[in-house]
């Protein structure tokens, strides 16, 4: 790792001398796309791993920020229990082969940007049983499990999207140990080659539907169209019979779904296609439509055709969907969660998108936690950071964003798969951590949002011991 | 064997460059097929092969290219030692361009790989018909 990163570097720079300036990042419905661009070698700047040390990543004024677990086994999505205590995902997946000799070489460069600890393969229970901010219990909840990725709680069922199914525990509140060493499959994923491996999750609103997002299996159908099949979707799988269907389509990588609160809209964050420039094309945040088809591998951002892909299809290019809201090309979009009135005034409406970091640009973007503010259940406006400080301009990187999550009692949980910690965003005068009546209130708020990932007794019930309140019986 | 053999003539060619030379030429070759079968069938794996013959072409001539500065010293200097060695290292410049046109996704490496690919292999040919066809009549070598 440390051998190549200076040759990386060099690349970098040398790249980086022959890319010349580069236009700032396009955001919100309507970005301007330049022409698609790439010279001999794509743009290649990857992140320098570096530790903390006494440092933590910066947040908004009237928020803290703390490392509530360290030492994790690569953490990408979490979930937050109705108890308040919170489950981490922690793995890598994907066993894609090297087909050409790009790959033998640019595998390991991008690899030095990453986590070198093995993969976990399990999730991890955190509990913060008095309150205090401090998650002073720890557990393994569930073990070998094959690369963990989405979190779904409906009922007394957690679902589990590893990278090859979905699977079922039952779930007890207080529980921090799953009472089964090997869950129920509910659900087969396809697997095979698994070049974008993640499997993104989340329930609907009545909990009958489990949506899981499949990413393709290549950057832009280099691996061949028949290793495109059941690929660059979302699925809809029902959670009585397991029975999967598309719901929607030419979604290159959708990495993280959530549900809006109130519509019950579906919403994902997808990671588009590289190697056509700096600015092209932007990763996005979008509603997704039942039955909507958004262009991959034909037709980027609209009906923009891709003119890599061969055979050519004009008629797909002319179903393709506008996404709604452009996060910027190359961040690296993984996370993604509706905010709630338990995060305050200025961050009440809106979703939280983490972003990872690009690796094909030459001046990197992403490597941060975004807010998105929302009107009438619209994004509207630029995104907003909310934490940063992952990475210096100089390429050191402490830690890398993935899955984020908003914790109903006035906190954002962040997954950080680069320096294997969860960070912990709060409120400092912290109504947030204080059971009173007003919450109470932002516990209806909640309602809509926490069917979707199981029966929340709100963050009024914030948990003061360690008995934990019974989960009301599943709506519906 | 005595030393009464007297070869009326002898190439500049010693086996292993001959041998080197006929490998990457081969191998370009065959990549430039590939490149051919891909713009035909839209198969990705032609594009695949393509971008390991290119590969395994470079490794190849670049053994070759050192026999031809070898070939340069005084003692083994021939008339066309010197073209032939300018031949051969623009054919692998092409080719090291044509290897990283290759590594574009999809076709994207295409039309400009295909291009690449026919230049290679004339330069690779012109090379190795200099390097190996050259004769000169009697004396040493």
């Amino acid at each position: 790792m440390n051998r190549l990163a200076p040759a990386a570097l060099a690349l970098a720079t040398m790249l980086a001398a022959c890319s010349g300036e580069q236009p700032p990042l396009q955001y919100g419905a309507d970005p301007e796309l330049p022409e698609p661009r790439r010279g001999l070698m794509p743009d290649m700047v990857i992140a320098k791993p570096a530790g903390w040390g006494d440092r933590v990543p910066l947040v908004p004024e009237g928020f803290e920020v703390r490392a509530i677990a360290t030492d994790l086994l690569i953490p990408r999505q979490t979930l937050v229990l109705p108890n308040g205590d919170i489950l981490v995902a922690e793995g890598r997946g994907g066993n894609a082969p090297r087909l050409k000799p790009k790959d033998v070489i640019a595998g390991p460069i991008k690899a030095a940007g990453t986590t070198q600890v093995q993969s976990g393969n399990r999730l991890t229970l955190l509990r913060d049983a008095d309150g205090d901010g401090d998650y002073e219990i720890q557990t393994v909840f569930a073990a070998n499990l094959n690369a963990p990725y989405g979190l779904a709680l409906v009922g007394d069922s957690l679902y589990v999207a590893n990278q090859d199914a979905v699977v079922r525990f039952d779930y007890t509140p207080g529980q921090t140990q799953a009472s089964a060493a090997t869950p129920e499959t509910l659900a087969l994923l396809p697997s095979e080659i698994n070049h974008h491996w993640t499997k993104a999750m989340t329930a609907s609103a009545d909990g009958r539907r489990l949506y899981v997002g499949i990413g393709s299996n290549s950057n832009i159908t280099e691996r061949g169209m028949l290793a495109e099949q059941d690929r660059a979707m979302v699925w809809e799988i029902d959670v009585a019979s397991g029975m999967h269907r598309p719901y929607a389509t030419g979604l290159r990588n959708p990495t993280a779904l959530a549900i809006q609160p109130g519509s019950g809209q579906l919403w994902a964050v997808v990671n588009e296609r590289d190697e056509l420039g700096p600015n092209l094309v932007p990763d996005y945040l979008t509603s997704v439509r039942e039955g909507g088809f958004y262009g991959w591998p034909w037709a980027y951002w609209g009906q923009h055709v891709d003119e890599r892909v061969r055979p050519r299809n004009p008629e797909k290019v002319a179903q393709a969907i506008t996404p709604d809201y452009s996060l910027g090309a190359h961040v690296a979009a993984l996370g993604l969660d509706f905010s709630s009135a338990a995060m305050g005034p200025a961050f009440a409406d809106g979703a939280f998108v983490g972003m990872h970091g690009s690796w094909n640009r030459a001046d990197p973007v992403g490597y941060k936690v975004v807010f998105v503010p929302f009107r009438n259940g619209r994004p509207a406006g630029d995104p907003v950071d909310f934490v940063t400080g992952f990475r210096d301009d100089d390429g050191t990187t402490r830690g890398r964003p993935v899955g984020v999550t908003v914790d109903p009692r006035g906190a954002l949980i962040v997954a950080d798969d680069l320096s294997n910690t969860i960070w912990r965003v709060s409120r400092v005068d912290a109504p947030a951590l204080d059971p009173v009546p007003p919450l109470g209130e932002d516990a209806g708020g909640m309602d809509d949002r926490d069917g979707a990932t199981g029966d929340d007794t709100g963050p009024g019930d914030d948990e003061a011991g360690t008995t934990p309140t019974p989960a009301p019986p599943p709506p519906g | 064997m005595s030393a009464s053999i007297h070869r009326p003539y002898v190439t500049s060619c010693p086996p292993l460059h001959a041998v080197l030379l006929g490998g990457a030429a081969t191998l370009f070759l065959a990549a430039l097929l590939s490149d051919i079968a891909y713009t035909r069938s839209y198969e990705i794996q032609w594009n695949n092969f393509a971008s390991w013959l290119i590969a395994g072409g470079l490794v190849v001539a670049g053994a070759a290219l050192v026999c031809a500065i070898l070939g340069l010293l005084p003692a083994r200097r021939t008339r066309h030692s010197l073209l032939h060695f300018v031949l051969l290292l623009v054919a692998w410049i092409v080719g090291l361009l044509n290897a990283l046109w290759h590594a574009r996704d999809a076709w994207a490496s295409m039309p400009g790989g295909l291009v690449l690919s026919v230049i290679t292999v004339l330069l690779a040919c012109a090379a190795t018909w200099l390097g190996c066809g050259a004769v000169r009549t009697g004396g040493a070598p």
